[in-house]
């Protein structure tokens, strides 16, 4: 079984303007040891499908699944403390901007010791043991000494360090991480992506990675999954995904890396991902889209089967590519 | 998308020599001190060398802290340099004359949220400049250089009368750039125009730079972070390192054969979006040193796998033809720069 389930998962937003479906039937599974990236444009429902599943959203927000299932609980019928109990334990969250996510009042040390006391217990001498342990795992030079700074003490990439510390602290079964390493440099973000690999690698957790850097994904993941306008489009393994993408919304995202690029213009993608009041009635990458027809704009795809993978659309690419291997 | 017409706006001046030139450029900051203490340096840019030439573009590339900003600030003539030479045009850029300097710098900064006043109309963003710059000029010009400008940008003629929220953030950064356009600037400085959109929008406005400097034989001093975006739209690069530049050259032999290890790393850290690339990762150890107590000799000296101790004690100047180092160790083929005694 694995760790993480969802089917179904849809969330709603009640908004002056009506209800705004930010997350539409979204299925994702992870396992132990897996490293998911989620990937998808700025207003593609990735992070709030995230939050959902951690409790986090406000209250004009309407989470409905079929099944929500993590190692064995079901999320939608646990209670608040229940769920509590579980978030920042087994299951944890990394988020994009280090420096917001801390609170400025407290040493990180603090911040630390805090989640050691209440999730695992400990005293505080245990704590602090625990925490120099932490620090040094996460590659924070002087432990000791940097538990008792406060955030702003320190820089970003070191900020994000102590909340990887933090995350992993109770070891957790699952770690997500948000855009961890969007805010940092490359330099630093190559620090990062190494580190939580070897975390993966050490304790076995499942990882989702949050991100909009192709790069980043096609480095550290080993499924990806491509959302688009709050639906997962498109889901495969790594190598496959860049090799043969199967959804031409994934097709055009690649193209348009510059890196990719063969000619001094770049492909685009004309317009934009669609919001709330101009959410097409049939695909919805369907306005976008070089390959729709009249099909496409009136009918929604379903997702098509694993060997396609799972692309939401009626003219897959690449599907040849499924006979040849 | 690319509306882009062959009128431009720009008369295009046949001219090949450098537009900006920058000798030695410098700026530091003097920060704390109080009453008693001493005040403390900030090196934040120290003796950069570039030219800008119309049609071409340079782009200035590093982490965070190492003087991009600062760099854009000084060539667009909000600050002054502490030291060094600015010329603009074969102007002198001194205070007194950046007045008549300016309208040929202009800037796009990175956030296109941030940087267009959301209680003024597309149509007043675009004409503010040249109300402020040529209040001379009649109104009904002004206007239609603005409907002009929107189309340049590849925006629709409708879109004058809207207000920026009710664009995305590809097509704000297009109004963003089409105000730095008004004044028929030479140069454009690029702090990070497309860092904060989207892949599929980066792209369109990235094609839509191009178009422009095509057309209208434009300097663009291009701030990124983003190499593989980088190597797409430079001609030139200089990498820099704690206020200073330690790389600079033509982009291919730069991204081809880097020869400092800074660079060399750097190159290494940017992710390829190519999962069947065999990766090999140069791994830096630490961050970057505060540019308050910039370290003697070579600044990168610490987080060098291969600093010596003449590293520690002496800073190597950037030294070589063509593409030029600042490094007495340079890696690669080491037919750019060969070992530079220099102190």
């Amino acid at each position: 079984m694995s760790l993480l389930r969802l089917r179904n998962l849809s969330v709603e937003f009640a908004t002056t303007g009506g209800r705004f479906r930010a997350v539409d039937k979204v299925d994702l599974d992870v396992d132990r040891g897996d490293v998911l990236a989620i990937v998808g444009e700025s207003g593609s429902g990735k992070s709030v499908s995230m939050l959902a599943l951690m409790g986090l959203l406000p209250w004009t927000a309407k989470v409905t699944a079929d099944e929500m299932t993590f190692d064995g609980h079901d999320l939608s019928k646990l209670s608040a403390r229940g769920r509590r109990r579980i978030v920042g334990k087994d299951m944890a969250m990394i988020f994009q901007e280090p420096m917001s996510s801390l609170n400025p009042c407290f040493t990180v040390g603090f911040q630390i010791r805090e989640t050691l006391r209440i999730h695992l217990g400990m005293d505080r001498k245990a704590a602090q043991k625990r925490a120099v342990e932490l620090f040094d795992l996460v590659g924070i030079p002087d432990p000791e000494q940097r538990l008792k700074a406060f955030p702003h003490q320190m820089s970003g990439g070191m900020n994000q360090r102590v909340m990887i510390a933090m995350a992993i602290s109770c070891n957790p079964k699952l770690l997500i991480a948000d855009e961890p390493t969007t805010a940092l440099d490359v330099t630093i973000q190559a620090q990062i992506l190494d580190l939580l690999v070897k975390l993966r690698d050490e304790t076995g957790m499942g990882l989702v990675l949050i991100t909009h850097d192709m790069g980043v994904v096609a480095e550290t993941a080993q499924r990806v999954s491509v959302h688009y306008a709050g639906q997962k489009v498109e889901e495969q393994p790594v190598r496959p995904l860049f090799r043969a993408p199967h959804h031409p919304y994934t097709s055009a995202l690649l193209a348009a890396l510059p890196e990719r690029a063969t000619d001094k213009r770049l492909p685009t993608i004309p317009g934009v991902v669609p919001g709330q009041f101009d959410r097409p009635k049939g695909c919805l990458f369907s306005p976008r889209c070089k390959f729709a027809d009249d099909h496409c704009r009136k009918v929604p795809p379903e997702p098509r089967g694993a060997d396609l993978g799972l692309a939401r659309c009626h003219y897959p690419l690449n599907t040849d590519e499924r006979l040849a291997s | 998308m690319s509306a882009v017409t062959t009128d431009a706006p720009n008369t295009t001046r046949p001219q090949a020599g450098p537009v900006v030139t920058a000798k030695g450029l410098t700026r530091h900051y003097e920060v704390g001190g109080g009453l008693f203490g001493k005040p403390k340096t900030v090196r934040a840019l120290s003796e950069l060398d570039f030219e800008l030439t119309p049609g071409r573009t340079l782009a200035v590339v590093g982490e965070s802290g190492c003087g991009k900003s600062t760099l854009a600030r000084v060539v667009t003539l909000i600050e002054e340099p502490t030291r060094g030479d600015l010329s603009i045009d074969g102007t002198k850029a001194t205070p007194d004359a950046w007045k008549s300097l300016r309208s040929k710098v202009q800037i796009v900064f990175q956030d296109p949220y941030g940087s267009l006043n959301p209680r003024q109309r597309i149509g007043q963003i675009l004409m503010e400049p040249l109300l402020i710059n040529r209040p001379q000029m009649p109104a009904a010009e002004r206007e239609e250089k603005a409907r002009e400008m929107l189309r340049l940008v590849g925006l629709r003629p409708e879109h004058f009368d809207r207000y920026p929220h009710m664009f995305s953030g590809g097509q704000r950064q297009r109004v963003a750039i089409g105000r730095a356009l008004m004044l028929e600037p030479e140069v454009l400085v690029l702090d990070e125009p497309v860092s904060a959109l989207d892949v599929s929008i980066q792209s369109s406005v990235l094609n839509l730079l191009i178009d422009l400097q095509e057309r209208m034989q434009l300097a663009y001093l291009f701030i990124s972070h983003d190499l593989s975006v980088v190597r797409h739209v430079a001609d030139d690069v200089t990498v820099m390192y704690l206020g200073r530049a330690v790389e600079t050259g033509p982009k291919d032999m730069i991204f081809d054969n880097p020869q400092h290890p800074y660079t060399k790393a750097l190159l290494s850290a940017t992710p390829r979006a190519d999962p069947e690339a065999g990766k090999e990762r140069i791994k830096l150890q630490g961050e970057l040193p505060s540019p308050l107590a910039v370290p003697p000799g070579c600044a990168f000296a610490p987080r060098c796998w291969k600093a010596q101790d003449k590293c520690r004690a002496a800073r190597p100047l950037l030294d070589g033809a063509t593409q030029k180092s600042a490094c007495f160790f340079p890696e690669g083929d080491g037919t750019a720069s060969p070992e530079a005694p220099k102190s």
